[in-house]
């Protein structure tokens, strides 16, 4: 029985997840500015690593981990190279 | 023991870390110890001013309280996302003059108030050491000086200066 | 999901409410970048997301293993530690560009650099402390 529950909530959150992608993907490409767009493309790194971290608990295998945290350490290199670019137009100084 | 292991704290952080990602075992422990060893003697090579601890046993009791804010303002922002767009709210930026000098203090001050929802850091002056921060729902400017001031930077100063 | 029944009833049922809090909270986030009208307050939305939304589903995943290896597992705590430090960072640097540039372009509603000038009457102290 619990193990439905968990099952129907897992999915719900993940839908949830998804549809935060879709919030952040709608005001990326609608802008208006360029800086919204990085913070957009930022936050849809974090809820995809969200996405894969629930993947995780489904499958039950902690092999999703490591993909999570792969993902969280390119999305904040990405993401400060490209405010970095907004600052100055360069990346490295 | 200073010119062995120049950061003790990042060497004993990079050990865990590495033992985390890969498994307690007495193999990986030496694995680990080597190359958080090497790693931090690279830090030392590119000399930061180095953080002093005043009173480290402190810091638990600034988390807890972080914590505790952040999930207070989470509550405070998803009401003010789901509420009716007719509502007057009002945002704004306050000026915060701070007392806090040292660079670690104010980085970890930076961490607190922008990872808190509702603030956000914007920038701040290093001769007048004057703070700028975004305010989602500002009614009294004043009250955002004081809270600052009075919850987080004298605890902060109490742990690094 | 052939696992769960393993599970015991207490550690699914925390899993599935700590889920979904996190993705609520995260989903809220992304609603609000929708809603609020200006790059300054959008800034404040995906922190819900990052802070208690990533805060409860790495929760849910060390009460999901823990339970199930009948061991302590806290590898995603990294994750975590990692997510609270690198965020703050990013959209620092992301206001500090949005400033700069709103003051390239002098729009308004944004403050001058002059009013992080120290006061009258502490002038000669602040250029003495720190003048370099």
């Amino acid at each position: 029985m619990t193990a439905i529950i968990l099952l129907w909530c897992l999915t719900a959150a993940q839908a949830m997840l998804v549809a935060a992608m879709g919030c952040y993907t709608f005001r990326l490409i609608r802008g208006p500015r360029a800086q919204d767009r990085v913070l957009c493309l930022d936050a849809i790194y974090v809820s995809a690593m969200l996405l894969v971290l629930t993947v995780g608990i489904r499958a039950g295998s902690p092999i999703y981990f490591e993909a999570a945290l792969i993902i969280a350490v390119l999305g904040f290199a990405s993401s400060v190279a490209l405010a970095k670019f907004l600052m100055r137009g360069e990346v490295i100084e | 023991m200073t010119r062995a292991l120049p950061y003790p704290i990042l060497t004993a952080a990079l050990l865990l870390t590495w033992m985390l990602l890969t498994s307690f075992s007495p193999g990986q422990f030496i694995l680990g110890g080597l190359i958080a060893v090497a790693a931090s003697r690279a830090m030392a090579a590119l000399q930061p001013s180095k953080p002093r601890l005043r009173q480290w046993q402190l810091i638990p009791r600034l988390a807890g309280i972080v914590a505790l804010d952040i999930l207070r303002s989470n509550i405070a922002v998803a009401r003010i996302v789901l509420q009716r767009r007719g509502r007057k709210r009002k945002s704004g930026f306050v000026a915060i003059p701070l007392d806090l000098r040292d660079r670690t203090g104010l980085a970890v001050l930076a961490c607190i108030v922008t990872s808190t929802p509702g603030t956000a850091w914007v920038e701040h002056a290093q001769d007048s050491n004057i703070l700028l921060i975004h305010v989602l729902d500002l009614v009294d400017e004043q009250g955002w000086v004081t809270l600052i001031k009075s919850r987080y930077e004298s605890l902060l100063m109490e742990i690094f200066e | 999901m052939t696992y769960a029944g393993a599970l015991p009833a207490w550690a699914a049922l925390l899993t599935a409410f700590l889920v979904l809090v996190g993705a609520g909270l995260t989903l809220l986030g992304a609603i609000g970048t929708l809603r609020f009208g200006s790059f300054f307050e959008r800034v404040h939305a995906p922190t819900l997301g990052t802070s208690w939304g990533t805060g409860a589903i790495v929760l849910a995943s060390i009460v999901c293993f823990s339970a199930l290896g009948s061991r302590p597992v806290a590898n995603e705590l990294l994750i975590g530690v990692f997510i609270t430090l690198t965020t703050p960072v990013t959209l620092m640097l992301l206001a500090r560009a949005a400033l700069y540039r709103d003051r390239a372009e002098r729009k308004p509603g944004v403050p001058a650099r002059s009013i992080l000038r120290p006061p009258r009457g502490r002038d000669q102290q602040g250029e003495s402390g720190g003048g370099q």
